[in-house]
């Protein structure tokens, strides 16, 4: 083994075994289908080009947001994170939002970011429930740690769901107080917030292959709505 | 009296704003008055619809405050509150100043900054003008309210949750070609109503009323500028004239209406706004209703005389009020999809019509359209200004 590997060794964090999030297809309130499904490391770059312009967008936190999705999914690419994973949701094949996050053990998820580029279609809600669904009904785990740092975000999950506080629990995130959604907690919600079907068809699967990436202007348009910035 | 017409529409674009009240209101103001080819003109007087500024935004005298934003002394100027029929009853106040010849050019503006406040404050607020020993204190809100109204109207007139829907995806496919709309997304049937999905996409609000069957919160103002008919006439373009204005009341608490489905105040000002323009409503071109709650477009459709009562819901499934229609209802979106600041909302009804009847309605135009109907729904349903326009010429 030459030194390099030697210190790879050390550097990357060790793996746990985790179950695959079988992809799901859900109609969105436009018709629309959107094919829930995860990605594997070879298709970051593609996520990161979508990401990096809402690094400058200040409205709803779409700049501390995307910053951090970007190091965190850089870190997932290189091995510098453990037990990371990352769904997308695509419509048309076209990238409408990403999420993430980790197995902290294997009875203990935390949830890192929702990044919803096509908005007004609960788009972020949507592919947020599909987090939890991993955590809990596939990852087996018995509580997922979340926090928000956007208002939406806590509208969404901290009264949505509703989480329960976890103060005494240090988020990865920084030094906000992290929440908690329990098990019973997801189950409860699960009838009014967790919504697809399984499994996709060929032909959904086959067109949410390769990620699309949605132009400058949609973006500008599903993310700023009327606002001046600039992307 | 004088004939009054309008010179000058204008409005924001509605939705989530970060610019003051008194910003939205000068904006709006002044596409209207630009709107208006003035001239050498002085605005006379001012009214300035809007319902809750002193408690969202800790702000009063807000006519006061656009007068001086827009550098518009000595006109006169007063603030008219009168619920989410605020922006009609300023309209009326406009109009009544022009046709009595005290003023010759008014300007008409309605405005609110409701998401200066979150969701369940502005809740609150807009439930403060229900009853408030027989509602507000038993926790009564519009939607609450709306969801009981629809029952009964379901359960007496034969309209079901895809006569809602219905409603919904129209105003929703008529918002998407208004680039003045707060919500410009297409729905569709399956989407909201029959997927499995629709329950999450689609929850219940206060049963049987779901999201997709009530207004959005909004930002936003409107304005328009009136002077004499025979002034407008020597500006040049198409005149827009007001043809007639209705206004009646109903009793506070709805529980106390011999029938609640039966909504009179709305009955009653249509009646006297088409009296007053000498029209019927089978000569309406278009019109904007206001439809809070979906439910509130079918039941204003059939009370304003444009179909039987307990009908409505059966246009809408022949496509009568749809922007191809025969009647296009709500072609701006209505407040469903355009959104509902509430003191604006009167007010852009009409801006709406005035586009509609001046052909600068874009994609959504009502082709031909020559006279056009409003209906700004106060409390709910205890007072109600209706408006006629028609074009001259």
């Amino acid at each position: 083994m030459s030194h390099e590997d030697e210190l790879e060794g050390l550097l990357r964090p060790p793996a746990m075994d985790m179950p695959p999030y079988p992809p799901k297809v859900i109609t969105l309130a436009s018709g629309e289908e959107m094919v829930v499904r995860q990605i594997d490391r070879d298709e970051v770059p593609t996520l990161l080009k979508a990401i990096a312009p809402l690094i400058w967008v200040e409205r709803d936190f779409y700049d501390v947001v995307a910053a951090r999705l970007f190091g965190e999914l850089l870190a997932y690419k290189r091995y510098r994170v453990r037990d990371e994973y990352c769904l997308v949701g695509l419509i048309d094949g076209v990238l409408a939002g990403i999420v993430n996050g980790r197995a902290v053990s294997p009875e203990v998820g935390m949830s890192y970011h929702t990044l919803t580029i096509r908005r007004g279609l609960r788009v972020g809600s949507h592919l947020f429930a599909a987090k939890m669904e991993y955590h809990i009904d596939f990852l087996k785990e018995q509580e997922v740690l979340i926090v928000a740092e956007s208002p939406i975000g806590f509208r969404r999950w901290m009264i949505e769901y509703p989480l329960d506080k976890k103060y005494e629990v240090q988020h990865e995130l920084g030094g906000v107080p992290s929440w908690t959604l329990t098990k019973k907690t997801y189950l409860a919600a699960k009838p009014r917030l967790v919504a697809g079907r399984r499994p996709v068809s060929e032909k959904l699967l086959e067109r949410a292959k390769a990620i699309v990436l949605p132009g400058d202007e949609l973006v500008k348009a599903q993310v700023l709505g009327d606002k001046e910035e600039a992307l | 009296m004088r004939k009054v017409a309008i010179i000058g529409a204008g409005m924001t674009r509605f939705g989530r704003s970060e610019a003051t009240l008194v910003d939205l209101l000068s904006q709006a103001s002044l596409a209207a008055l630009g709107a208006a080819s003035l001239g050498e003109r002085r605005v006379d007087a001012v009214y300035v619809a809007n319902m809750g500024a002193a408690r969202l935004n800790r702000q009063t005298a807000v006519a006061s405050a656009l007068v001086d934003a827009l550098q518009l002394f000595p006109a006169m100027a007063e603030s008219v509150e009168n619920g989410p029929a605020s922006g009609a009853s300023a309209f009326k106040n406009g109009y009544q100043a022009v046709a009595s010849g005290m003023a010759d050019v008014v300007l008409v503006t309605g405005g609110e900054r409701m998401r200066a406040v979150n969701n369940l404050e502005a809740t609150d607020f807009v439930a403060s003008l229900s009853h408030p020993q027989a509602e507000y204190i038993y926790g009564v809100t519009l939607p609450a309210l709306a969801g009981l109204f629809t029952r009964l109207y379901m359960d007496r007139y034969g309209v079901k949750p895809e006569h809602l829907a219905r409603v919904a995806i129209k105003n929703h496919a008529n918002a998407a070609k208004n680039p003045y709309a707060h919500i410009r997304q297409e729905i569709t049937m399956e989407g909201i109503l029959t997927s499995p999905d629709a329950v999450v996409n689609n929850p219940f609000i206060a049963d049987p009323l779901r999201l997709y069957d009530c207004c959005p919160v909004s930002d936003g103002a409107a304005a328009l500028v009136l002077c004499p008919l025979e002034t407008a006439q020597t500006l040049g373009g198409p005149v827009v004239r007001i043809g007639g204005i209705g206004q009646a009341t109903d009793t506070h608490a709805v529980h106390e209406r011999p029938d609640p489905t039966q909504l009179s105040a709305v009955r009653l000002a249509a009646q006297k706004a088409f009296s007053m323009a000498g029209l019927t409503p089978k000569e309406i071109d278009v019109a904007e209703l206001h439809d809070a709650f979906t439910i509130l477009e079918i039941a204003e459709s059939e009370e304003a005389g444009f179909f039987e009562k307990g009908k409505g819901h059966l246009a809408l499934e022949k496509g009568v009020t749809a922007l191809s229609g025969k009647l296009p209802i709500n072609p701006s979106g209505g407040l469903k999809a355009k959104g509902h600041p509430v003191g604006a909302t009167g007010v852009a009804q009409l801006v709406e019509l005035v586009w509609q009847l001046r052909g600068e309605a874009g994609q959504r135009q009502v082709k031909g359209a020559k006279t056009a109907f409003a209906c700004n729904f106060g409390g709910f349903g205890n007072n109600v200004v209706a408006s006629v326009l028609q074009r001259e010429g």
